[in-house]
């Protein structure tokens, strides 16, 4: 798609120039715009990219892969009847036609409204339950957070970092203590004042930061200095920061 | 050898072809009979014969040819351009495709057509004049060259042009101007001296004559420097083709 200017790619072992053909097929691709000969039935684009990719024509599985995609009433339609939702979808399935083992999916979700978000949430999950690799780009974190297993995080065309969800997020995350007090304060006490709190909720609430990549968090102490202070309080809730705050401090440390 | 594409991207370009069978079946067959009404009816019949051979009849590989070589162009360079306006060549460029692959699937689509356009327009001829072919295996070899090469050309062209002016530059002002003079409706030696010697310069004339000598054993130039002329033609668009895919000019941000 680009002359390469430096370095190689492999997929599944197989160098990406040298050996195009196997790693190709390997591939499929979904491109952000909506990219569809205008003219052209949804069968005969479908058929066609099986066709690219090398693979004899099979009714029975483009049928299959085309009511999946609840495509099945539109194969004789031309695509520029479809809706934008609907062209997303052709745009899938002509990047299933070969039976891809890897598929990338750039932006699918951009400019889409939140029911058909949804849906292709649920599309990217059937796919993920029938053995291939997504490799989704997006821009709302929400969604990587929502459906990936790895999150890589890509800023400037570098590469931040790869890392597989759950441990990105409990390695790089920060996690908030929020203290109920029982009774609302004016202010904090001059004893607290090494924790950095907030006080927040008309004085009912006290928010704590702390780094669970620390040995100590700091939690112990300040609950005992609380008691200190003369302050109980009635519950505590703790939340962990999202891939979205994680990404903005990862984007800023590397400005 | 990726056959499979080979006959998807085929059979994708003759399905528009099928798709536009008005504008591209009938309005050559319409223009060759204009062609035939006014310049062998109306002129023809001013002009006894060319070389011995009626003029009607002699223009009928010039009209071929003048077929031949705009269809053949705009076929193959609005098939590949197309794809590069609407952004569906992505899907070309990350399949498993060589380069090989996607000029035969391209060309070899844009020439047949060219073909079938061509083989109509002669049996369109043969209802106005009483047609003859002399060399048969020659004129069908000059017939196949002509469609491949140009179709060849005009695919370049359509890798070439990034917008819809660039993609009629060539052939309107290149390619029409060149069969005109290259002796379609007359022989060069009608000409004043000087400019059968210009025309000595218009490759198309080379084509043209050498159809013309398959035909009715008459021609402007000799049928092996016609034959050599259109095999040096194919092979300068052949190298291009490589070049453009090899350093991705055109093709490759």
């Amino acid at each position: 798609m680009v002359s390469p200017s430096s370095g190689s790619v492999t997929v599944g072992g197989f160098d990406i120039i040298r050996d195009f053909r196997r790693t190709r097929q390997l591939i499929g691709l979904v491109p952000q715009e909506l990219t569809l000969g205008a003219f052209e039935l949804v069968i005969n684009t479908v058929k066609l990219s099986r066709g690219l990719f090398g693979k004899a024509p099979d009714d029975t599985y483009i049928d299959s892969l085309l009511e999946k995609l609840t495509l099945g009433d539109k194969k004789q339609a031309m695509v520029q009847q479809l809706s934008g939702g609907m062209k997303r979808r052709v745009l899938i399935a002509k990047a299933l036609s070969h039976q891809p083992r890897i598929l990338f999916l750039d932006e699918p979700t951009a400019g889409v409204d939140v029911e058909l978000r949804k849906d292709m949430w649920a599309i990217v999950e059937q796919l993920r339950r029938d053995g291939v690799t997504i490799i989704l780009t997006t821009h709302y974190i929400e969604e990587a957070e929502e459906i990936a297993d790895r999150v890589g995080v890509i800023n400037d065309g570098r590469l931040l970092l790869i890392e597989d969800k759950d441990t990105l997020m409990s390695k790089m995350g920060n996690k908030q203590l929020t203290i109920e007090l029982k009774e609302a304060v004016e202010q904090i006490p001059a004893s607290l004042a090494d924790y950095d709190l907030q006080l927040t909720a008309g004085g009912t609430k006290l928010i704590y930061q702390y780094d669970i990549k620390s040995e100590r968090t700091g939690i112990t102490g300040l609950l005992s200095d609380l008691n200190g202070a003369g302050l109980s309080f009635k519950d505590l809730v703790t939340s962990q920061s999202s891939l979205e705050d994680i990404f903005v401090d990862l984007v800023k440390g590397q400005a | 050898m990726n056959i499979e594409a080979v006959k998807a991207i085929y059979t994708s370009e003759m399905r528009r072809t099928r798709k536009t069978l008005m504008q591209s079946i009938a309005s050559p067959v319409i223009s060759t009979a204009l062609y035939f009404v006014v310049f062998g009816s109306a002129i023809g019949s001013r002009i006894q014969s060319v070389d011995g051979v009626p003029y009607g009849l002699f223009i009928v590989p010039g009209l071929m040819m003048l077929s031949l070589l705009t269809q053949s162009i705009s076929n193959a360079s609005f098939g590949i351009f197309f794809p590069k306006f609407t952004g569906t060549i992505y899907e070309i460029m990350s399949a498993p495709i060589s380069h090989f692959e996607i000029i035969l699937g391209y060309v070899g689509a844009a020439a047949s057509k060219s073909l079938i356009i061509g083989s109509i327009i002669l049996i369109t001829a043969a209802f106005f004049v009483d047609l003859r072919i002399e060399h048969p295996f020659w004129m069908l070899a000059f017939f196949i060259l002509t469609c491949v090469t140009f179709s060849l050309f005009g695919f370049i062209i359509g890798l070439w042009a990034d917008n819809f002016e660039k993609l009629q530059l060539i052939p309107l002002l290149v390619i029409t101007p060149l069969v005109f003079l290259g002796g379609s409706f007359y022989s060069v030696d009608m000409l004043p001296e000087f400019w059968q010697k210009v025309s000595l310069l218009n490759p198309v004339l080379y084509l043209i004559s050498g159809f013309r000598w398959s035909f009715f054993e008459v021609s402007d130039v000799s049928v092996t420097t016609s034959l050599a002329m259109i095999v040096v033609f194919l092979v300068v668009c052949l190298s291009i083709v490589w070049w453009m895919f090899k350093t991705g000019y055109k093709i490759k941000p």
